[in-house]
């Protein structure tokens, strides 16, 4: 499977999710880079543009994308990303609609799908039948944000059930006890958050990231993103040292907000495929 | 009225079991649902906690603020023009609005403050509804040379502008929120942030029996007092229990202090009164148990109002300490095993009952204290003679007069011309 071909736009395959997301992983690292890892908020500014988006990040590059499931209390995530999700929730959107939206990506693309959201969506409407529907839509993993390894016996069966990977994040305050339970949680990869705080883009990475990511490596051969305040080439080349993905959410729906604000909804896709081969330099 | 020696000394060195599992489950309510990064933070503090509850000068030191500085106990006092008027139970108010700062807050605040100046943390972050909570850790904060930052939605910065400026002279800084429906949701949402960016240097003074563990179990045993005190007052004043027991729940950290005094006596019924706002429909009110179903906000498992596909609901109430979606999970817990009964009380019961008790008590509750009001106004009188009830009178009106002023229509010119 890893090939060093950016192919995304040839056949789909069959079953994308039963491989999980090591492949994407190896390809990236077969090509000397880390995987690039968009984020956007599905529905901001309509399903239909993230559907457009979401292709267009898949054909500029993108490894995985990071679906995210808009929330009205997203408690981890800053004001960029608030108002996309306030933005999305004006139209209505919900979790069956992103399910919805992350099968018509899978219908066109191989792009990995990882579908990222707050756990109250999920436990309204069931962690069977979400893990049915997040199969079946092809997506081949989650991230709850607000989900620690204690509070996830559930899902995680209901994940593991439908052959899906959960990836739980490791922040900076997490002490080597916690690294070695999220890491024998995960499944997929494990997202390295960079700093404590919210989401948001920052000048720099922060200098405790790449202590994080060795601690985390001491407990896992999985490979590891990292999130939380990038933005730029030079940022995800200097991730690409030492974790093996990069992910790029605000910069990213911001651009797209702003390409919208003036040029109206089908600015969006151009925007976003635009952003992302900025940050492969 | 009865006025009891401090209510926790320093002479019981083996404190009871913590009301909920390790892991901060009340049944199956209550938990950690929170982002990684606040995890180690929640575990400091639950070994804070855990450490201070068995360390006797803590206790002493936490005691001694309380009865100097808070002005604890409170009294409970026999409303006689009340119980006159209504007939039936005799009516005991358990008087938490007479505390310094105005209402039950401070005993919450007090411990944590200690807590954090325990743990080394420099700086106070919390949320508030009313303000009063945010009032009570901007005076602790003062009282402890602490840095404060209290997070309050726009909506209830205009309705409670009292509190802004009360909390501005005691040294804090008021940050409003204008995300969502700008109230108290949405302050806790600012203040999660603010913690999540900050943990190593603040500590967050969550101000409910609410969030993620150990939150819930440690706030309910900071306001743990008010049900030993009011035990131990009311058996003196008439040398038996209450029949029952009545409080108004938002997150429910009043309700739950009292609660805790009486879970043991089976035969005290146990009411909590959440706000029934303006009418039934979803976004009018704030009673999570009539209009909501199981789900995790900020951090907790609990009910709360929330949409078919899981978003939160917003919600009403003319008292911005109630206004808020979730309750705090020992509630859910102890309405599920049947201990205690949760009804709702509406707006203009709410402000009635106000009226009510000023006027036959002379004294002005909270808005939040009067939905308890209002409900022990309607149970009261279906009990018999010989029996007794408490109402916990959370807090005091002063916040409110504006809004009081205004529902009431007590501003303008005088009454009648002067001649």
């Amino acid at each position: 499977m890893p090939s060093d071909s950016r192919a995304h736009s040839s056949s789909p395959a069959a079953t994308p999710a039963a491989a999980g997301f090591a492949p994407f992983f190896a390809r990236a690292r077969a090509a000397g880079r880390p995987a690039l890892i968009p984020y956007i908020t599905a529905g901001d500014p309509t399903l239909e543009a993230s559907r457009a988006i979401a292709l267009a990040l898949a054909e500029a590059g993108a490894d995985i994308i990071e679906l995210g499931i808009p929330f009205s209390d997203p408690v981890a995530d800053g004001p960029v990303i608030q108002r996309a999700s306030e933005r999305a929730l004006r139209q209505g959107v919900t979790l069956e609609h992103v399910l919805a939206l992350a099968a018509e990506i899978r219908r066109r693309s191989p792009v990995g799908l990882l579908l990222f959201g707050y756990v109250n969506p999920f436990l309204r409407l069931g962690w069977g039948r979400f893990a049915q529907a997040a199969a079946a839509a092809g997506v081949q993993g989650v991230l709850a944000t607000d989900l620690i390894p204690e509070e996830a016996a559930e899902y995680r069966q209901a994940l593991a059930q439908r052959g899906l990977e959960p990836v739980f994040l490791a922040a900076p305050t997490s002490p080597d006890a916690r690294l070695a339970a999220i890491a024998a949680a995960s499944r997929g990869f494990l997202y390295a958050v960079s700093r404590t705080g919210v989401t948001g883009a920052r000048e720099q990475v922060p200098p405790g990231a790449r202590d994080l990511v060795a601690r985390i490596r001491r407990h896992t051969t999985l490979p590891i993103a990292l999130g939380f305040g990038l933005s730029t080439a030079t940022q995800v080349e200097e991730v690409g040292r030492f974790a093996d993905g990069a992910v790029v959410g605000t910069a990213l729906v911001a651009a797209v907000h702003a390409a919208v604000q003036r040029d109206g909804p089908g600015a969006a896709a151009p925007a976003a495929a635009k952003f992302l081969r900025s940050l492969r330099g | 009225m009865a006025r009891l020696p401090p209510s926790s000394g320093p002479a019981s060195p083996a404190p009871a079991p913590v009301a909920c599992s390790p892991h901060g489950r009340f049944g199956p309510y209550g938990g950690r649902y929170v982002p990684e990064t606040l995890v180690e933070p929640l575990e400091e503090l639950t070994a804070a906690w855990l450490a201070a509850r068995s360390d006797l000068a803590f206790q002493a030191e936490l005691s001694d603020l309380l009865a100097n500085y808070a002005g604890r106990p409170t009294p409970l006092y026999f409303a006689r023009r009340w119980t006159q008027q209504a007939g039936g139970a005799r009516v005991y108010l358990k008087r938490e609005d007479l505390l310094h700062t105005g209402a039950h807050k401070i005993n919450n605040c007090l411990g944590q403050a200690l807590l954090a100046r325990r743990m080394g943390k420099q700086r106070l972050i919390a949320e508030t509804g009313a303000g009063q909570h945010g009032v009570a850790t901007a005076t602790v904060a003062a009282l402890l040379g602490l840095e404060c930052v209290v997070y309050m939605g726009r909506e209830d910065m205009a309705r409670q502008a009292l509190n802004v400026a009360r909390m501005r002279l005691l040294g804090a800084e008021v940050r409003g929120v204008a995300a969502g429906s700008q109230t108290l949701k949405d302050a806790i949402n600012e203040a999660m942030r603010d913690w999540v960016t900050d943990c190593q240097r603040s500590h967050y003074l969550l101000g409910s029996a609410l969030g993620p563990h150990p939150y819930p179990a440690m706030v309910r045993e900071f306001h743990a007092c008010i049900g030993r005190e009011a035990r131990a007052q009311i058996l003196q004043a008439e040398g038996r229990l209450p029949a029952e027991v009545i409080a108004c729940v938002g997150g429910g950290s009043n309700a739950i202090g009292i609660f805790s005094g009486f879970l043991a006596d089976a035969g005290v019924r146990l009411t909590g009164v959440e706000a029934g706002g303006r009418g039934p429909q979803l976004g009018e009110h704030a009673a999570r148990f009539a209009g909501g179903s199981p789900g995790v906000l900020q951090g907790t498992f609990s009910y709360i109002l929330q949409d078919a596909a899981g978003q939160i609901a917003a919600t009403h109430s003319v008292s911005a300490g109630l206004d808020y979606a979730a309750i705090g999970p020992e509630h859910a817990a102890l309405r599920d095993e049947g201990r205690a009964e949760y009804v709702a009380c509406g707006d203009a019961d709410a402000l009635a009952a106000c009226r009510f008790l000023a006027t036959t008590e002379g004294i002005i509750p909270a808005l939040e204290s009067a939905h308890a009001v209002a409900e022990a106004r309607r149970r009261a009188p279906r009990h018999g003679a010989d029996a007794a009830i408490i109402v916990n009178i959370s807090g005091r009106g002063d916040k409110d007069m504006e809004i009081l002023s205004r529902e009431l229509g007590l501003g303008g010119a005088a009454d009648s011309p002067v001649d």
